[in-house]
């Protein structure tokens, strides 16, 4: 399967997106999250305080997911390049950012992913860094069979995507063969002791659903996830992310294509709950792309949407005072980090 | 083509209460209590839900409990295991009667 950018198809074009995003329905029409937020008092949505920054290291993937919000797959040569990421490294240090959030495409990908991760503990021993890895990437050669070891040695927490314990739900999302190699590569992080208790390393898995419809409630089907992982194949980990699938990039094309696009962002907004309004992940989040830009979260990263404080657009002109005070940009596809329980990068809101 | 079942009027199932209010709200009080986390979990009667909207054959209720187990986090194979269960109780419903043939067969037989 090739990306929409490869197919050259109209969805890859984040103007087109938006246009969809807005278009007239017969429920809803114009930026309805907007009003929703300003009906919750919470429009124009603020930042709490910038803890997390979250930076997207390339959009290359050895993996071609069909939901995948990035569009993230071998085709895409995106890639951060190590100026940029000296950039990063500036701000990391100049400023409290608490944790790390190196996401891609596969990150690990990136030829100076490991350069990265050294510099920022060389400057932090304390800082959480997370890499959020599609597990498949430590079997997909040999140059990356250490990375337990690795993310090990450096006191990663890792988060990787496993959309259901069984192969059929699996593969049906992240491609054949996926899940068993997610499995293979699941022992090796227990191995080093990632998901054991008391190792004190991190291995969080993240659920999303396989289609058009909404999560299964976090606490319920984490201990599912737990039983049937340890039952079948030995495996533990720590915590299980729900999140929702939001109506951006591929995911909005399968809904378009399979005719489920308007029924999707109905259940959405009927599902609006404000208090996982008032804790959306883009109020303590900054998101930087692989050419250092900044955005309000990663879902707005890909739909080009910059930060609206106009001195701190990129990675080098970070104004912390301007990006703290400035107004996030919200759009339709907003509705769902805030249907239900809420949903961001770790999980559940509420 | 007009047909009998609209999925569209699922939708609508909440405005019964336009003819009798006081009645569709007792229901639907009712209705949300039944379905909440209780002796049984919210994902174990929704694959009740499911199993018995196969048995009575309820075309709103097979969309509506087909999404809601998918939501509820189960998966392709137990969902159609719920299903066997209600297919198993209503094909045994009909063999279990065949005791009674049986039985008017040998009292009428010489």
């Amino acid at each position: 399967m090739k990306s929409l950018k490869a197919q050259n198809h109209r969805l890859s074009s984040s103007e087109e997106e938006i246009e969809v995003l807005e278009m007239d329905m017969p429920s809803f029409s114009g930026n309805r999250f907007a009003v929703e937020l300003e009906s919750s008092n919470l429009y124009p949505l603020k930042p709490t305080q910038i803890e997390i920054l979250q930076i997207n290291l390339g959009k290359m993937c050895n993996q071609v997911c069909k939901h995948c919000h990035v569009d993230a797959g071998p085709d895409r040569k995106e890639i951060m390049t190590r100026d940029t990421m000296q950039e990063c490294l500036q701000v990391i240090k100049n400023h409290e950012v608490t944790t790390v959030d190196l996401t891609g495409g596969a990150p690990e990908m990136n030829p100076d992913f490991r350069w990265f991760v050294e510099s920022i503990r060389a400057i932090d021993s304390e800082i959480n860094i997370i890499v959020r890895c599609n597990l498949t990437i430590i079997l997909a050669n040999p140059k990356y069979h250490d990375l337990p070891e690795f993310f090990k040695k450096h006191k990663l927490e890792v988060a990787s995507s496993l959309p259901y314990f069984t192969a059929m739900k699996t593969d049906s999302q992240r491609g054949d063969g996926v899940f068993d190699k997610s499995i293979k590569a699941l022992k090796l992080l227990n191995e080093q002791g990632y998901g054991v208790e008391g190792s004190g390393l991190i291995l969080n898995l993240v659920y999303n659903p396989s289609g058009a419809f909404m999560p299964a409630a976090q606490a319920g089907l984490e201990a599912e996830f737990k039983k049937r992982l340890a039952d079948k194949f030995g495996i533990t980990f720590n915590s299980l992310f729900t999140i929702t699938n939001l109506p951006i990039s591929r995911f909005l094309e399968y809904l378009l294509r399979s005719d489920n696009y308007e029924g999707y962002m109905e259940k959405l907004i009927e599902s609006y709950n404000p208090v996982a309004a008032a804790g959306v992940m883009c109020r303590n989040t900054i998101s930087v792309g692989w050419d250092g830009y900044l955005y309000d979260c990663d879902f707005n990263q890909m739909l080009e949407l910059k930060v609206s404080a106009e001195d701190s657009q990129h990675i080098r002109d970070w104004n912390h005072q301007s990006l703290t005070d400035r107004e996030i940009i919200v759009k339709n596809h907003c509705f769902g980090c805030t249907a239900g329980a809420g949903s961001s990068c770790g999980g559940t809101t509420t | 083509m007009k047909t009998y079942y609209n999925p569209e009027d699922l939708k609508k199932f909440g405005k019964i209460a336009e003819f009798q209010k006081p009645l569709a709200d007792k229901f639907f009080d009712y209705y949300g209590e039944v379905f909440a986390e209780g002796a049984l979990t919210a994902r174990e009667k929704s694959l009740i839900a499911l199993a018995v909207a196969h048995t009575i054959q309820c075309p709103y209720c097979i969309d509506a409990y087909t999404t809601d187990t998918m939501e509820k986090g189960c998966d392709e194979e137990q969902m159609m295991e719920a299903v066997h269960v209600a297919a198993a109780i209503r094909g045994g419903a009909s063999l279990v009667h065949a005791t009674q043939m049986m039985n008017k067969v040998k009292e009428i037989s010489m």
